[in-house]
């Protein structure tokens, strides 16, 4: 009885399974790069209700981020500011400007402004602002130079990876509490030097296991 | 199932304890249980459905995921627009209350998370609460969002309004004259500001009657002071002062208190670490509850001859001097229980209590103050008061009520609260009588009141709305708002304020002026004080003095003391589930199994093993009960060491106008209750023949060991007082250190969490399940998916039985995660979805989890829970509200349990970090269990700090890990019952 196949055929087979795994293989790398939070996520800018300018208010005025996101020393939560805050200078400033319409609109009804999310975690994930503002982590850590940006958009990945490189190797991103929201702040020599000596006086060490941010 | 078999226990050495009589009698049902981690068919997904069709479900779910994962959702972010003092987003509000039941004050402190009211705590300030609830007081956020509420203002079903109702009322006020047609039926309240509104109706309408009614009353307990006094009055008890306790019929831990006040007190002389000598508590009782289950010595009586025992006692105590009669249904044991009792209450004169149930005869708490009186116990160990709300009879007040209905003289009848309709004496038929009059009812839902009503108007939860009220000592609380009301309802209070033709009708506008003007000057800081603390200083009522003529009061109330007839019996008690009904709809209570059978989504005709037997009934059979011309049915429910010749139902069941979770479930049986037979009374069983399926989880997650065979019985320590004194001198029995496979992680550093729990102090009242479920979003899966096994609660309470099935003693033990150092279930995740914290925390990383289960098996201590299906898919949007922000609501396919409330651990670390990186300190982080805990029985700490209160009670001699040969090395150990026996009874 001959063989059901010939020898050519099982070569031809094993070439095809070896191109069958090498394409998925490549189909998975490409997949995996494009699907990456840091190709999916960063850059994300979505239109505001408002039009409003970080770089005006946050780097050619000076204003302090603390002015308006007043809860990251308090909550977990950074909270978008109440259109009370906006009015606290608009009623003077600009107060006839079309543009502001909407936040009059909000602060003479009483209904919020939908502003759109930029920074999103999963639900499953627990950040606490509180817990890394009080600890010397500055907001241009994770949300970049937002004193230079006329739209918000996500400079980082936010992934799990991304946090874990951090809370493995702190040093470099711990400055002075008192610092924290000055976004062009560079301590003289290598910040990693100053981080160390800050993490050592004041014994931070960042969680890496699962509860610190899952629950 | 469950074929009663005797067992000869005597060839069983050693202390045996088991869960079930199926159990004791290792019926291949029981095996089946112990031997499979879920019955047959539990890992099916549904009925209908196979593993095969999930496979392919999951296959095209992948399919859609991944489609559906490209867009990135958009979400909005809505701040305020103008800031709320005090608000900080994120961060939860608590503000102080205070809720009633039964005329009965609890202070509370509720956690609002942006606004939405999640999580009740008890008010540390407030006498009757001392920081603890119970198990309804933590269910009642889930009743503010009930989505089956009553929402709309309705005549007679159809849409109306407040306005309309309100013009209706005008109308039908003009015509009232001196109120001799009006009638208002509420539950009891002890409320000031409502007070002095009844005053003004009765000034208003001097021939009105209000009419205060509870299923579930203390009505007898003021009476009996009545007539041993001559004055009605509220006993004060002061459990921590007493030595010896003797209850007779009166569950005083469990469901025959409304608050946390009783089991603080109790439990503070269960513990010998303080130095203070144990108390001994003995129980008569017919029914098993959790107050028998936590007795040093416990009699078992049925509710009618309570009254012989207590006479017996009496007379052994020798209290009026003069000789009394003795009633029939003194048995040999009974009087030599007896003689030992007065013995122990004689030598302990003026630190001993004796206390009767609500359920006995005024009669019976006569004698009992009488006996309280003779030990010299007034004024050491009970005080009186006199009571927070109006002494009356009620079931009198009712018949009339019921007489004038029938005679037509009513003309309007107000039923504001409660849900009379449902849970009035059977003698009458309520839905009719309401129907011959113009009835307005104020109802949380819309119940058998609401159906029967012409005028139908929703009632505000007790979060939505002002009020004050009373604790049982006179203690004020104003009772505040969390919410607005939800669906516009009103309370109480604002319905009498409109009846009473008061111009003034909001809440806080009645409760506010009544105070203001109680206090004259600086009546603001004492508002803001008593919203603050939530307890009005200065409001406890001053002790009474008493004193009375005991020959004279015995000869009065001896010839109402009846010998009991012979035969069965039927005795009504508050449901662990509904307690009268009023929490029917809440899912949670439903779910939460009963303390002594484990019963859940039902009730039963609670019998004896012996009673059982004489008359051929098994587990489920249906009963037909009989009393007075009336019947029910109801599956009857075999409990070891019930009372012979009686039946216990328990109230609140069969509801047939409720939302969707309550409607239906179990059985009626006011149906059977007269005022004959009110709290108990003689009535004729008959078998119906009709089966019916119960289901308890008193067998799921049973510790056996399955391969080997072996029978554990070091799941429960147990020592008498005199055992542990000698084991504590030889101090505690430390385990030679055993060989490890897995390399040691360093515990040296840093938190190390561990809890200890206390078994003396526990009485299983179930208060941290419900606590637990509220705080870890814990879902409800319903009565069919808890009878395959897959009910979900983090911590259980097993309830073991040790002894003869009759008479059996109970131990209750608190069942979570112990928290394994060398944790069986992490060495067989095969993707690290459980992982060990540096600081010992098993933790669950429920997005990592891929459900293969294995875990599950693992675990020897079987506390992991498996989610079988979404249990969150169809939670409607106002439900959604009652979830706690800080906890992942899981989905399905997912395991999940217990984790130390990690979210409170991290929440008070990043407060100790921002408050200039302190350490945290001692007793700081609660977790839900203990902090809901009315025992303290559970302790949670650092176990590296020495000082800490967990690392105190680890190193006491009674400290034992359960399950501690497979060197597990759990975080959670407990500390071992103690039994304090008499000598002369063992």
């Amino acid at each position: 009885m001959s063989a059901p196949f010939s020898k050519r055929f099982d070569t031809k087979l094993r070439l095809a399974a070896a191109a069958a795994v090498a394409v998925l293989g490549a189909a998975g790398a490409v997949a995996a790069y494009v699907f990456h939070p840091r190709q999916l996520d960063t850059g994300y800018t979505p239109v505001q209700p408002v039009a409003y300018s970080h770089k005006l208010h946050a780097g050619n005025l000076g204003m302090d981020c603390l002015y308006c996101h007043t809860t990251v020393t308090q909550a977990s939560y950074a909270a978008v500011p109440m259109t009370e805050i906006c009015m606290n200078c608009h009623v003077r400033v600009k107060e006839k400007s079309p543009k502001l319409q909407a936040i009059r609109d909000s602060y003479a009804t009483g209904k919020p402004v939908a502003w759109v999310k930029v920074h999103r975690l999963p639900d499953y994930v627990y950040f606490n602002h509180r817990a890394h503002v009080t600890a010397g982590v500055s907001c241009v850590s994770c949300h970049g130079r937002v004193d230079q940006m006329t739209e918000v958009r996500q400079v980082q990945p936010l992934s799990m990876a991304w946090c874990l490189d951090c809370h493995r190797n702190p040093a470099p991103h711990i400055r002075p509490p008192e610092l924290v929201t000055k976004l062009d702040w560079q301590p003289e020599g290598d910040p990693a030097v100053l981080g160390a000596r800050l993490i050592r006086e004041k014994g931070i060490h960042p969680p890496d296991n699962c509860s610190a941010c899952h629950r | 199932m469950n074929e009663l078999i005797q067992l000869n226990l005597s060839n069983l050495t050693g202390r045996k304890y088991w869960r079930s009589l199926n159990q004791l009698a290792d019926t291949p049902e029981f095996r089946q249980w112990v031997e499979r981690e879920f019955p047959e068919g539990a890992s099916e997904l549904l009925d209908s459905g196979s593993r095969r069709t999930l496979l392919k479900l999951m296959a095209a779910g992948f399919g859609l995921a991944g489609l559906t994962a490209c867009r990135r959702p958009v979400e909005k972010i809505l701040p305020l627009s103008k800031g709320v003092e005090g608000y900080v987003h994120g961060r939860p509000l608590h503000y102080a209350t205070a809720v009633q039941a039964c005329g009965a004050a609890t202070g509370l402190i509720v956690e609002c998370n942006d606004g939405r009211p999640t999580k009740v705590e008890g008010n540390p300030r407030h006498p009757f609460s001392l920081g603890a609830t119970n198990a309804f007081q933590q269910a009642m956020i889930l009743d503010l969002y009930d989505p089956d509420r009553a929402r709309q203002v309705q005549k007679q079903g159809v849409k109306s309004g407040w306005a309309q109702f309100e013009s209706w009322w005008l109308e039908a006020a003009s015509k009232l004259g001196d109120g001799a047609g009006l009638r208002i039926l509420s539950p009891r309240t002890a409320s000031p500001s409502l007070d002095a509104l009844k005053a003004e109706i009765a000034k208003k309408y001097p021939n009105s009657v209000w009419v205060e009614y509870d299923a579930v009353n203390f009505d007898r307990v003021v009476e009996g002071a009545r007539l041993a006094f001559g004055q009605p009055l509220m006993p004060q008890y002061r459990f921590d002062q007493a030595d010896v306790v003797v209850a007779l019929d009166c569950d005083f831990l469990g469901l025959d208190t409304m608050t946390a006040q009783p089991v603080k007190q109790f439990a503070a002389r269960r513990r010998p670490e303080e130095g203070r000598e144990l108390n001994r508590l003995y129980a008569v009782e017919p029914n098993f509850t959790v107050t028998g289950a936590m007795a040093d010595h416990r009699l078992r009586a049925r509710a009618s001859d309570i009254a012989a025992v207590a006479l017996a006692l009496a007379r052994e105590l020798n209290v009026s001097g003069a000789e009394l009669k003795v009633l029939d249904g003194a048995g040999g044991r009974q009087k030599k229980f007896l003689a030992a009792v007065a013995k122990d209450l004689l030598a302990h004169k003026g630190r001993s209590l004796v206390l009767a149930g609500p359920r006995q005869p005024a009669e019976v708490h006569a004698l009992v103050a009488l006996i309280n009186q003779a030990l010299g116990n007034l004024g050491q160990t009970v005080s009186y008061t006199r009571p927070p709300f109006a002494p009356a009879d009620s079931l009198a007040a009712v018949r009339q009520l019921a007489g004038d209905l029938a005679a037509g003289r009513v003309t309007v009848l107000f039923a504001l609260g409660g849900n009379p309709v449902y849970s009035l004496p059977a003698d009458h038929n309520w839905a009719e009588l309401f129907r011959k009059t113009a009835a307005v009812a104020l109802a949380f839902d819309e119940n058998e009141t609401w159906k029967a009503a012409l005028w139908q108007l929703p009632e505000a939860h007790p979060f939505e709305a002002w009020g004050d009220v009373r604790a049982l000592d006179g203690t004020a609380s104003i009772q505040q708002p969390q919410i607005q009301p939800l669906f516009g309802g009103r309370s109480a209070l604002e319905i009498a304020a409109l009846i009473a033709g008061r111009p003034q009708r909001r809440g806080y506008d009645i409760v506010r002026s009544y105070w203001t003007s109680q206090w004259g000057a600086d009546a603001e800081k004492k508002w803001q004080q008593a919203l603050y603390e939530g307890v009005i200083e200065g409001t406890r009522f001053p002790a009474v003095e008493v004193k009375a003529d005991a020959a004279r009061v015995l000869a009065a109330i001896q010839p109402a003391l009846k010998a009991a007839p012979a035969g069965i019996e039927t005795v009504f008690y508050p449901s662990w589930h509904t307690f009268d009904g009023r929490f029917a709809n809440n899912a949670w209570m439903q779910e939460t199994p009963d303390p002594m059978t484990k019963l859940v989504w039902d009730n039963a005709a609670l019998l004896s093993p012996a009673t059982a037997r004489r008359l051929g009934v098994q587990d489920g059979d249906v009963l037909e009960l009989s009393a007075g011309g009336r019947q029910i049915h109801c599956p009857a429910m075999v409990l070891p060491g019930h009372a012979d010749d009686s039946i216990s139902l328990q109230l609140g069941f069969g509801r047939a106008a409720c939302g969707r979770v309550g409607r239906g479930v179990g059985h009626r049986v006011e149906g059977l209750r007269a005022e004959a037979n009110f709290w108990f009374g003689p009535a004729e069983v008959r078998r119906t023949g009709a089966k019916y399926k119960l289901v308890t989880t008193q067998e799921h997650h049973t510790l056996i060991e399955p391969i080997t065979g072996l029978k554990r019985n070091n799941i429960v320590e147990e020592f008498t007082v005199e055992e542990y004194r000698r084991r504590a001198e030889h101090g505690k029995h430390e385990p030679h250190p055993p060989t490890d496979l897995f390399p040691e992680f360093d515990y040296s550093k840093g938190y190390q969490w561990g809890m200890a729990i206390d078994l003396n102090a526990c009485i299983g009242c179930n208060a941290c399940m419900v606590a637990c479920t509220a705080e870890n979003n814990i879902p409800v899966v319903g009565k069919e998916q808890v009878g395959k096994g897959r009910e979900m609660h983090w911590i259980r309470l097993d309830r073991y039985f040790s002894g003869e099935e009759d008479d059996p003693q109970a131990v209750m033990q608190p069942m979570a995660c112990v928290q394994c150092e060398k944790a069986p279930c992490e060495s067989v995740c095969p993707v690290a979805a459980t992982a060990h914290s540096p600081e010992g925390i098993n933790e669950m990383a429920y997005n990592r989890c891929v459900g293969t289960r294995y875990c599950l098996n693992n675990c020897p201590y079987k506390v992991r829970r498996f989610n079988f299906l979404n249990w969150n898919k169809d939670v409607p949007e106002i439900r959604k509200m009652v979830f706690n922000p800080d906890v992942t609501v899981r989905m399905r396919g997912v395991m999940e349990k217990c984790n130390y409330c990690v979210q409170r651990i991290e929440e008070k670390r990043s407060q100790a970090k921002a408050e200039g990186r302190r350490p945290i300190r001692d007793g700081e982080v609660l977790t839900a269990c203990q902090q809901v805990c009315p025992a303290d029985a559970i302790v949670f700490g650092n176990i590296n700090d020495p000082e800490s209160r967990v690392a105190k009670l680890k190193r006491q001699a009674r400290d034992y890990a359960v399950l501690e040969e497979l060197n597990t090395k759990p975080r959670t150990t407990y500390l071992a019952r103690l039994r304090n026996p008499n000598p002369e009874l063992v």
